[in-house]
């Protein structure tokens, strides 16, 4: 015991777990925190060998170019604060319509991947290995000038009914404009909404509780219905009116407009992470062990049944995880619609930088802002993935 | 036995960074590529900032002016140690700056580089052409890349002031607009509604916006960083019209499947004075630049050509005879060149309307283009040049 201690104590301290540990982090530290430093002083020094500003007021002064899409009304005299802002925006809305398609394009596929249909088996292969092996870029340049840019001309129309026309400068729309007083309608409309829901809970909980019979499904039905009807009537008659896309000069004017830029961009970034989280839920529904599926099937579920009761209430703790990896790719890949023209965060930033002269200070918010997207993601989904975890007694 | 390596790693990985940090010095501060050398490569580039500061102090109370400031020098000796001048160009534009069909780089922008290579280098083969964007010009002047930018650049104050510094106009332009013929359109208020081409981090697509809000007309702008989408988009038909500096358009026009099926409309809403440029904080390779363009323009109007600029050099008249650098000076010696720098550079690439015939002339490489504006002063244009004296 003796000899034992003393050996213990004779270790050199190069050797000595403790010291090695506390070594370790300092070592860590001091590399991080020096290379921030180096960074830091090296950008200041040379801006200010340069006589470059670092500040932030060029944001308030006036943009001057033009934007092609908004949500907002935009002209070039509005800042450039107000012209990022339009980037963000225009960034938000491809990013979480994409995350939105691309989940349910690629839980297909990925259910599909795992069917017992020879050839659906083997499309949803050739669609996953299309899409991850060639570059996301390669495939907007292919959406964008091989297939949306080849449509017919505006004169040339192709009209669906709706009327829809598809044309190379988009897809115009029918689309329902809000009346005056048709905010009543549509405040009705979501209450009734909201009301279904949590009815629609609630008295499914109460049978649970009570076996009793609580017809939930009707009540809430009947709670979405009667509730906007009662606004309809509160509106004062219609509270939209349609809008038809007319050809009016050179564009289709009315309804609602979806640019070849945005749709190539959408359709590109869809198809592509639907690929990977068709993976991702492949791999789901396989980690579900197979005594799983056998018991499920031996006291005769149906299929549907099968895969909503029993194998994705248990294969979302295994695809959680790669799926918010992939939803924060999709919003850092839509920073490559600066190549096909749809005017997103990093395509104004690129402006930005241009017209105002600040490359540092842009490059710095386009950083901030993807940074805090992404963090935004992950906080969400990683909140829904600790409740779907089992709950360890 | 893995934590020693861990900590040879981590050791290592230090030793990495810090010699990482001293070899980097000398490419991220390139203006100042003595102070690197000297060890002491942080502090100094401190000093000279004090020093550009008192400079203008010491002047305006008449004392001595013989303090030169921090950086005067710094850009010419740079290019002089590393043997070769990186000209910000680019590769995609007929006319201005392209390649041939060996790959070389050709173009009026590119021969205004080779000028300078041949007058400070004596070899005007010794050029790095950098092909940049529309959006990566600035910030690649910014930063000190590129020693000289040609690369059809306006000249505005906004971009004097932030991006570096303008030498002299070498091509008066104006923005003009691109429409198919079949369209009938042939006036700007034609345009209202329309959705317009432009490549954006350029002039060109703040004059539009301005020319049409002026006018109180609605149109959509379609931009792209690149040059050939904004044309392909538009030869597609996905834009009714393109906008750019008329020469760009008469190059790319010169380019397209079928030229006749589109015409440049006689229009011109802006001034576009292409200009090249250099870094700012070198006035020495600042002068040097501008005195080197000035010769192109003066050989055009004293009628020194590539052909006869070597019996020029004992012509009777004397302007030729000194800016050529048979006699006299013309203050080669305080810019650090040879006395024959300017007799170089005509060699090597012709005097200004000789650059232009080849690119743009009637028997042009690219394109013809009319020279108008850009003929020399003598011959009712806007080309002047100080004198070399």
């Amino acid at each position: 015991m003796d000899n034992q201690i003393d050996y213990q104590s004779q270790i050199p301290f190069w050797r000595d777990e403790r010291v090695l540990r506390i070594a370790a982090q300092v070592i860590s530290a001091v590399v991080v925190i020096g290379a921030l430093v180096w960074v830091t002083l090296n950008v200041l020094r040379a801006a200010e060998q340069r006589g470059l500003s670092l500040g932030f007021d060029f944001m308030n002064s006036t943009a001057g170019f033009p934007i092609g899409e908004s949500d907002i009304p935009y002209d070039p005299s509005r800042s450039f604060a107000y012209a990022f802002t339009v980037g963000v925006l225009n960034t938000l809305k491809v990013s979480i319509l994409g995350i939105f398609l691309a989940t349910i394009l690629g839980t297909l596929v990925g259910i599909a991947r795992l069917s017992t249909n020879w050839l659906v088996r083997r499309i949803a292969l050739a669609f996953i290995e299309i899409h991850r092996n060639i570059p996301l870029l390669v495939l907007l340049f292919l959406w964008y000038r091989g297939v949306f840019l080849k449509l017919p001309r505006v004169q040339d129309s192709i009209q669906w009914p709706g009327p829809i026309y598809i044309n190379q400068r988009g897809l115009f729309m029918t689309w329902p404009r809000l009346n005056p007083n048709g905010i009543i309608f549509v405040i009705a409309a979501i209450l009734s909404l909201i009301l279904a829901i949590a009815a629609f809970i609630y008295l499914r909980r109460l049978r649970e509780l009570t076996g009793r019979s609580t017809y939930f499904g009707l009540v809430s039905l009947a709670i979405l219905i009667v509730l906007p009807v009662v606004g309809w009537f509160l509106a004062g008659g219609r509270p939209f009116t349609l809008e038809f896309p007319e050809l009016s000069g050179f564009n289709f004017a009315g309804g609602v407009h979806m640019t070849p830029e945005f749709t190539a961009l959408l359709v590109g970034l869809v198809t592509y992470t639907a690929a990977f989280i068709a993976e991702v839920v492949r791999a789901g529904i396989q980690a579900v062990s197979r005594g799983q599926l056998e018991a499920a099937r031996a006291v005769g579920l149906s299929y549907s049944q099968i895969l909503g009761l029993i194998i994705f209430p248990q294969a979302m703790r295994v695809i959680i995880p790669p799926l918010i990896s992939q939803y924060l790719n999709l919003t850092k890949n839509s920073s490559l619609a600066f190549f096909i023209g749809y005017p997103e965060l990093f395509f104004i930033g690129k402006t930005t930088i241009n017209q105002a002269g600040r490359a540092v200070q842009v490059i710095l918010l386009i950083m901030a802002v993807y940074l805090s997207l992404s963090l935004i993601t992950s906080a969400i989904l990683n909140f829904y993935n600790r409740r779907i975890q089992i709950v360890e007694r | 036995m893995s934590r020693k390596l861990y900590f040879i790693f981590s050791v290592a990985i230090v030793l990495a960074l810090v010699l990482a940090a001293c070899g980097a010095s000398p490419d991220t501060a390139p203006t100042n590529p003595p102070a690197a050398s000297s060890g002491g490569g942080d502090e100094q580039p401190v000093q000279t900032v004090i020093v550009t500061v008192e400079v203008p102090v010491e002047g305006s109370g008449g004392g001595d002016g013989s303090a030169l400031p921090g950086g005067y020098g710094e850009l010419t000796q740079r290019v002089k140690d590393r043997g070769n001048l990186i000209c910000g160009g680019r590769t995609d534009l007929a006319g201005f700056g392209y390649l041939d069909e060996s790959g070389r780089n050709i173009g009026f922008d590119i021969d205004v580089c080779r000028a300078i290579a041949a007058a400070v280098l004596g070899d005007p083969e010794a050029i790095e052409v950098r092909a940049l964007t529309a959006d990566e010009r600035g910030p690649a002047l910014q930063t000190g890349e590129v020693d000289v930018l040609s690369r059809n650049v306006t000249w505005t104050s906004s971009r004097d002031a932030q991006w570096g510094n303008f030498t002299i106009v070498t091509f008066y332009d104006g923005q003009g607009f691109i429409v198919p013929v079949d369209s009938g359109i042939d006036s700007i208020e034609q345009l209202d509604g329309a959705t317009i081409c432009v490549t954006s981090g350029t002039t060109t697509e703040l004059n539009l916006a301005d020319a049409f809000r002026q006018r109180g007309l609605e149109f959509t702008p379609l931009t792209f960083a690149d040059t050939a989408s904004v044309y392909g988009a538009y030869e597609e038909g996905r834009c009714d019209a393109a906008t750019s500096d008329k020469s760009q358009l008469a190059a790319v026009q010169s380019g397209f499947t079928d030229p006749s099926a589109h015409t440049i409309l006689d229009i011109t809403i802006s001034k576009e004075p292409l200009t090249p440029a250099v870094p700012s904080g070198d006035d020495q390779w600042f002068d040097i630049v501008k005195v080197v363009v000035w010769g192109l323009i003066n050989a055009e109007e004293l009628g020194v050509t590539q052909a006869n600029v070597e019996e020029m050099k004992n012509s009777e008249i004397i302007d030729i005879r000194r800016m050529l650098g048979t006699e006299g000076d013309w203050g080669q010696a305080d810019l650090g060149l040879p006395p024959d720098a300017i007799a170089q550079a005509i060699a090597a690439v012709g005097n200004y309307g000789e650059i232009y015939d080849r690119y743009m002339g009637p028997e042009g490489d690219a394109f013809t283009l009319e020279r108008g504006l850009n003929e020399n002063w003598t011959n009712g244009g806007l080309i002047y040049a100080p004198p070399h004296k």
